[in-house]
């Protein structure tokens, strides 16, 4: 498809021309003023709108698609949420407004939406406070890293390490890294983490030890309860990856369990759309004795039930964002977990479970899975079998995206030899996980009569397989067409 | 149950496949003691209710006021297509583009974004966006550190105070040194900066406007960062670099930006958008997802996530960053707001708003008391001194529906009286004539 830039035709006006008359050195020196127009694409409204319709249609999204993608949680994003998210009382406000005399006095609406929300995640977690501040998983993980070394600090604890399972997302590792951490990994048994293998590597300089549960195989750590009273034995903290929550709402809740932090990806568990990469909001949970580390600002409630922003907190981390969060995505997310309540955060979860489970018995004897028991929202297959005829993982991939599913993630975990870890998520019918197994029985049995075809695919898609290798070693990163 | 497809009896066929006779069971593997000790949650509610209860609540928060604030964010006006087309599921409910060829959509805009912001910022790279401004300004900074094996980081006290926080909390851990170089009477000190910058440092940060909306010229502080091996970073406001010389006619090495001036409502903070562009030197030290161009099997162009090498998953603890995502959505309201402007369009909205801002400084500075905060050259936003507390200013004058600014000593002590005061094109000279003439009868 032409670029918007190949489209471009010079002069056209655009949507804000004439609306004055004055030039830039009215106001600046000329020597501040840029030269020359930016080379940026002139079209028309139409055009605009014909070319990003166009686009959408190239993409799959759980709007169209199934989309098992593990991990991700890709599960259908209520389109109430877009109206509420959309409400003028809420994006017309600007976050400065709470910063006025009073504190948040002409923003009572949207601390209240903060407050009840750290309060629901609260609840549903079992944690003692929540900041809603950070922008996405990835960044909830690193406040998570920091408050466990700003705690340790504060206790006067020479703290240096982070203990990550091999199974883990390598988020994880990074953000340790990131907040001053060396890392350290462990080897994992039977799928899940080793008890002896923790406890060889468990040394007292050893600040926190890093787990998703249940983890990226999809398997509960059936080991927990020793794993923690280790962990904790060791004066040390365990941080939850919340990436895999909507297994177990209800369920279980990690405070209870006896993690320290966590950290919530809202658009994952709390229905919010992916939007493609983001924006998402990664809402990080702490126990009581780590509030104190809570990013700033803080949410009160005051006696006659109004709500302020509170800075006082001497002891705070600081600031992860410039305001308050991904406010736009958390507000979604509060709508839907007031749409749902308790009976259907629980119900999630367990049909979540349930289709999991499902899709893996179905997919018995077609695909080889490694840990073949009962699974929690996800599970991992191989494609060790149709190796043998060089169909891979990816090929298998390639293969679904033609008859119109989103791809499983692939390759990952990393210790699973060509590994497809499905999720199919609650609010997929029976009608399309059947649907889907037939296609992959259909793709199986075709790798083993006409490997080269599946090899090939997709070939129903905008593109064909592209040329990665070619793209890192050209990198040709922005269009070259001058825009006339 | 909302959202949840099956029937009683699907249910139980399915559990009759798995081989278990419950959904209990499939819950085994938690041990008993670690079933939850309360999930006390309210009950559902319909679609309806949800909606009633959250108008309810966004009729607690006064939108209804005339605003001059800014500070980094602004009101500017969306169009409508923006929303419109940002809003296809087949974009907002997608994933990161992780199978390029179901992906072709995403990865084209995010391109295409790339170029625009590359060409905004005449700059030569771009990255499929970061969180925000801030983290962007972080981000740049650590390419600085990771380019230079430097630690010291010498910033403008006239760079937002906001981001200033951010930067502190985030290198807290990090063993490095952050220089602070003071504000001279509400610009900044040139010389001071040029004096901080030393063989010993990594990065040198500055903002064009800077927080206070003062414009200035930083070449002559990138080049002498050059001439040290330092990393020049500027961060910009992206819709005023329609007018503004730009950070790759600077010299800067890495521009970033708050990208909210770009189709992205105010809400109360976000989601926004970081924006990072580099010279081709930088680009493999930059953070975050890169989308190239490239061919497929049969020779069409299509577009793929390129130098993964240097991400989280790939590389974990030595990546260059731990973010692993893009504000994607964000990016495609950007482009889609840069489209449907065109140049022409966002020339227009920025001198617009221009415009109005030094009309808003003739009326203010009129009247008696009240006097410019420094005196350099500025695009839509000017800091004032008051004979008074701003603060105070500001409540009374937000009791008769109007926000006259942002009171200046929330962030910078010693400033209690002056007012930071922006104007967009959604603003009226009746707006402000209004405004003015309320300070000045509050003043008198």
């Amino acid at each position: 498809m032409k670029t918007l830039f190949e489209q471009s035709t010079p002069c056209r006006r655009g949507a804000c021309a004439g609306l004055t008359t004055t030039r830039a050195t009215d106001f600046l020196p000329a020597g501040l003023v840029r030269s020359g127009r930016a080379r940026l694409p002139e079209l028309g409204e139409l055009d605009v709108v014909r070319h990003f319709t166009r686009l959408s249609r190239q993409n799959f999204g759980v709007d169209g698609n199934f989309y098992p993608l593990g991990s991700c949680t890709m599960k259908y994003n209520p389109k109430f949420m877009e109206r509420v998210a959309a409400l003028p009382g809420f994006t017309r406000l600007h976050p400065l407004m709470a910063q006025l005399r009073g504190a948040g006095h002409h923003t009572q609406g949207a601390l209240e939406v903060m407050y009840h929300m750290e309060e629901l995640l609260c609840e549903i977690t079992g944690m003692a406070g929540y900041t809603l501040h950070p922008m996405a998983g990835a960044h909830g993980e690193l406040t998570g890293a920091m408050i466990i070394a700003a705690y340790h600090k504060a206790k006067g604890n020479k703290k240096t390490k982070v203990i990550c399972p091999d199974a883990a997302h390598g988020t994880n590792p990074a953000s340790a890294a990131l907040a001053g951490f060396e890392v350290v990994s462990i080897e994992s048994r039977d799928g899940i983490v080793d008890p002896e293998a923790l406890r060889a590597a468990l040394t007292d300089d050893v600040a926190a030890v890093m787990m998703t549960c249940p983890n990226t195989l999809g398997l509960f750590e059936r080991n927990l309860p020793q794993v923690v009273e280790m962990i904790h034995a060791a004066d040390a903290l365990l941080y939850y990856d919340g990436a895999n929550l909507n297994a177990i709402m209800g369920k279980m809740r990690v405070g209870d369990a006896g993690f320290d932090v966590v950290h919530l990806n809202l658009h994952k568990t709390f229905g919010t759309p992916h939007g493609g990469g983001g924006p998402g909001s990664g809402p990080v949970g702490v126990c009581e004795k780590l509030v104190p580390f809570l990013p700033v600002s803080r949410v009160r409630k005051l006696d006659d039930n109004r709500f302020v922003l509170d800075y006082d907190h001497p002891q705070s981390i600081g600031y992860m964002a410039p305001f308050y969060g991904n406010f736009g995505v958390f507000l979604k997310a509060y709508a839907y977990i007031l749409r749902l309540g308790r009976e259907g955060l629980v119900r999630a979860s367990e049909n979540a479970v349930l289709a999991a489970n499902y899709l893996r018995k179905r997919l018995e004897g077609v695909l080889e899975i490694p840990h073949n028991r009962i699974c929690m929202h996800e599970f991992v297959a191989s494609a060790v079998g149709e190796a043998l005829n060089g169909v891979r993982a990816l090929d298998i991939a390639k293969a679904l995206l033609d008859k119109g599913y989103h791809a499983p993630t692939i390759y990952f975990p990393l210790i699973v030899k060509e590994c497809l870890m499905f999720e199919p998520t609650e609010t997929e019918s029976k009608d399309t996980l059947d649907a889907f197994v037939d296609d992959l029985i259909a793709i199986v049995r075709q790798a083993e009569t006409d490997p080269e075809a599946v090899k090939a695919a997709p070939v129903t898609l905008p593109v064909t397989r592209l040329d990665e290798t070619r793209a890192a070693r050209e990198m040709v990163l922005t269009d070259d067409c001058d825009c006339g | 149950m909302p959202y949840v497809p099956h029937t009683e009896e699907q249910t139980r066929d399915m559990l009759a496949t798995i081989g278990v006779a419950s959904i209990d069971d499939l819950f085994a593997d938690i041990p008993k003691h670690l079933r939850p000790k309360s999930f006390d949650l309210p009950a559902g509610l319909s679609e309806m209710e949800v909606l009633a209860r959250m108008e309810r609540l966004a009729a607690k928060n006064r939108t209804d006021l005339v605003s001059f604030l800014g500070a980094g964010f602004y009101d500017h006006h969306i169009p409508a297509a923006v929303d419109a087309l940002a809003s296809r599921g087949e974009f907002a409910t997608a994933y990161t583009p992780y199978q390029p060829e179901a992906s072709q959509g995403t990865l084209q805009a995010i391109f295409e974004y790339q170029t625009a912001m590359c060409r905004l910022l005449e700059m030569d790279a771009a990255n499929a966006s970061v969180y925000d401004g801030g983290s962007a300004l972080f981000e740049a900074m650590m390419m600085g550190v990771r380019a230079t094996r430097r630690t010291r980081l010498v910033v403008s006290q006239t760079l937002s105070p906001i981001y200033r926080i951010m930067l502190d909390s985030y290198t807290s851990n990090l063993n490095l040194e952050l220089v602070t170089v003071p504000h001279k009477n509400g610009a900044t000190d040139f010389a001071g900066m040029m004096d901080a910058v030393d063989q010993a440092t990594a990065a040198v940060v500055v903002q064009n406007p800077d927080f206070f909306g003062n414009v200035a010229d930083y070449t002559e502080l990138f080049d002498h960062a050059r001439a040290v091996k330092a990393v020049g970073v500027m961060a910009v406001y992206p819709l005023m670099q329609a007018v503004l010389k730009t950070p790759g006619a600077m010299g800067a090495d890495i521009a970033v930006a708050e990208g909210q001036s770009l189709g992205q409502p105010l809400s109360f903070g976000g989601p926004y958008l970081g924006i990072m562009a580099c010279t081709a030197r930088m680009v493999r030290q930059m953070p975050g997802r890169i989308v190239g161009r490239t061919v497929d099997s049969q020779g069409r162009t299509g577009y793929v996530l390129t130098l993964q090498a240097r991400e989280q998953h790939i590389r974990r603890q030595k990546a260059t960053s731990n973010i692993c995502s893009n504000q994607a959505l964000c990016a495609l309201r950007a482009l889609i707001h840069v489209s449907l402007l065109g140049p022409g369009g966002l020339e227009q909205t920025a001198l617009r708003c221009m415009e109005l801002a030094h009309y808003a400084q003739d009326r203010l500075t009129a009247i008696p008391g009240v006097s410019r905060l420094g005196d350099g050259p500025f695009c839509n936003e000017f800091a004032v001194r008051l004979p008074v507390p701003a603060f105070e200013v500001v409540d009374r004058l937000t009791e008769r529906g109007f926000v006259p600014g942002f009171p200046l000593g929330r962030y910078y002590p010693g400033l209690e009286n002056c007012l930071l005061v922006a104007c967009t094109e959604k603003h009226t000279r009746e707006d402000i004539g209004v405004m003015a003439e309320l300070l000045g009868g509050l003043l008198r």
